[in-house]
């Protein structure tokens, strides 16, 4: 699989759209009437935690390539596309602390169904290392990661339906604006910053697949080398 | 393959009788815990989202101890690899330990219930039996479900005991907000049931989402 | 809910977009000096004298 190809015009491709949603928040999307210059965050909270929930549910798709085809380059492509979720997953809820602590005072409030569903889903998420890694025979290894994947992106729209569910109960939503009415500026203003998001995600996921792909080929290098001559493998 | 889950079922079922270990401690645990929560909480009694919250948490923590021991027979005595050479459909064992897991939790539930009531509960619990045991059952069957799906899953790790609760307690998220939203207004002593639909629908829509993955997904765990 | 006078929103604002970057380019750096990292090693197996070692470019672009 040649993960590199394509991969210098799609960097390219992720820093124009990433400058050109910059350009849009700061300098096109009005002003929240309510939040004021705190609602900016929105821009940058929503669509990495909508990207990231959508890698976690990619993955498990990929989970399921890997189970029907026994192909373990479909295991490492959905390990990859958790781990770049999960590091987005950190990014969404340091942002989504910043903007409760902006917005209400707190660095942390319940009230939001798709922060606190979020954080669920990040906990659940962040055991896929212990769980993975604990493994020691690589083709169970991959198995048992890619069943875990399965059941926890069928895990995701269920989580989040309960919390919604709950919370919807309790409090009004307060911080959110998901795109439902949004004004036109605020709506291209948010699609490009998802745009970007996304580009920037599936970006990282091929670079960390290259480098994936060619450590295995160095190991495989080294292999070939100590076999033929065992004293010159660095 | 009932036949094989059966004959599974009935092997696990007869060895929990004969050794008595998993549901005395999953029972003994959930009596100590109301005990810790009266005096943590320093209260004499309950009612409410609190009874509700701390029946449903002392519940699903207690279903940890049940999970983490459940293919610990097989693990033991090496009969995995018997399970295993022998032709018995992955399914079947699925159904058995899921099934075996129900059980346990109900039997658990017999004990802990009248328990929490007399210890902690302040309203009635007789007037809301009916729909305590709907409830119950459902978030059974969906703990039940998730649980040998985890068990399996945590089986070949050397860090067993530290991974089945942190993979569980998430999942089961669903299932406590399901449980505990239905069963509080059930336990205030003056209202009847609001709402109890929304959340058996959502308890039977995890039931259903998660039997169905763990058929499905179980036949490539425990294989060699 | 009273909006918050620029300035001070202004810190908030920045240091959540200061995350979201802080994140990407640590991340980037890392890749970056694992691929560097291999780079390296197949460059210095390059002086092996068995000469079937592909070259370091081939190496990280494809097969």
């Amino acid at each position: 699989m040649a993960y590199a190809r394509g991969l210098k015009p799609l960097a390219a491709a992720t820093a124009v759209t990433m400058t050109a949603a910059l350009a849009l928040v700061f300098f096109y999307a009005p002003l929240d009437a309510d939040q004021g210059f705190v609602q900016k965050i929105f821009y940058v909270h929503v669509p990495m935690a909508i990207v990231a929930l959508c890698g976690w549910v990619a993955a498990g798709v990929m989970a399921i390539r890997h189970l029907r085809t026994g192909d373990r380059s479909w295991d490492v492509r959905s390990y990859v596309a958790i781990h770049l979720s999960v590091i987005l997953g950190v990014g969404v809820l340091a942002t989504g602390s910043i903007w409760a602590r902006a917005s209400w005072g707190h660095w942390w409030v319940w009230d939001e169904p798709v922060l606190v569903s979020f954080l669920v889903v990040f906990l659940l998420y962040c055991v896929y290392y212990p769980l993975r890694f604990s493994i020691e025979d690589p083709d169970r290894q991959a198995r048992y990661s890619s069943v875990f994947a399965i059941a926890a992106g069928a895990f995701v729209p269920l989580n989040f339906v309960a919390v919604r569910l709950a919370e919807s109960f309790t409090h009004p939503r307060v911080l959110s604006q998901t795109g439902g009415d949004l004004p036109g500026e605020m709506r291209l203003t948010f699609l490009v910053s998802l745009l970007a998001m996304t580009l920037l995600f599936v970006t990282l996921w091929k670079l960390e697949l290259t480098s994936k792909h060619a450590e295995a080929r160095l190991k495989r290098l080294r292999r070939r080398l100590e076999a033929r001559e065992p004293a010159a493998v660095a | 393959m009932i036949r094989a889950a059966r004959a599974i079922l009935r092997k696990d079922l007869r060895l929990e009788l004969r050794t008595k270990e998993s549901v005395p401690a999953m029972t003994l645990f959930t009596v100590v815990v109301f005990v810790l929560f009266h005096f943590g909480l320093d209260r004499n009694s309950l009612d409410g989202s609190l009874a509700s919250g701390v029946l449903w948490v002392t519940l699903l923590l207690a279903a940890i101890i049940g999970v983490t021991r459940l293919f610990a027979a097989e693990r033991e005595q090496g009969g995995i690899d018997a399970l295993l050479l022998a032709p018995v459909d992955r399914t079947a064992l699925f159904l058995a330990k899921a099934a075996a897991l129900f059980l346990f939790l109900v039997a658990v539930e017999i004990v802990a219930l009248p328990a929490f009531a007399l210890l902690l509960l302040g309203p009635d619990l007789l007037e809301a039996l009916p729909e305590l045991l709907a409830i119950v059952l459902l978030a059974d069957l969906g703990l039940a479900a998730v649980g040998a799906l985890v068990s399996a899953l945590a089986v070949e790790t050397r860090a067993r005991e530290l991974i089945v609760p942190l993979l569980l307690l998430p999942l089961l998220v669903p299932v406590l907000i399901g449980a505990a939203h239905a069963t509080e207004p059930l336990l205030r002593g003056s209202q009847r049931p609001e709402d109890l639909g929304r959340w058996l629908g959502l308890l039977s829509l995890y039931d259903v989402v998660f039997v169905l993955l763990s058929v499905a997904v179980f036949d490539f765990l425990l294989e060699d | 809910m009273p909006a918050l006078p620029l300035d001070e929103a202004g810190k908030y604002v920045a240091g959540a977009y200061v995350v979201f970057f802080a994140l990407v380019l640590v991340y980037v750096a890392i890749i970056g000096s694992k691929i560097a990292r291999i780079a390296r090693a197949v460059e210095a197996l390059q002086g092996d004298p068995s000469g079937d070692t592909p070259r370091a470019d081939q190496l990280v672009e494809d097969e």
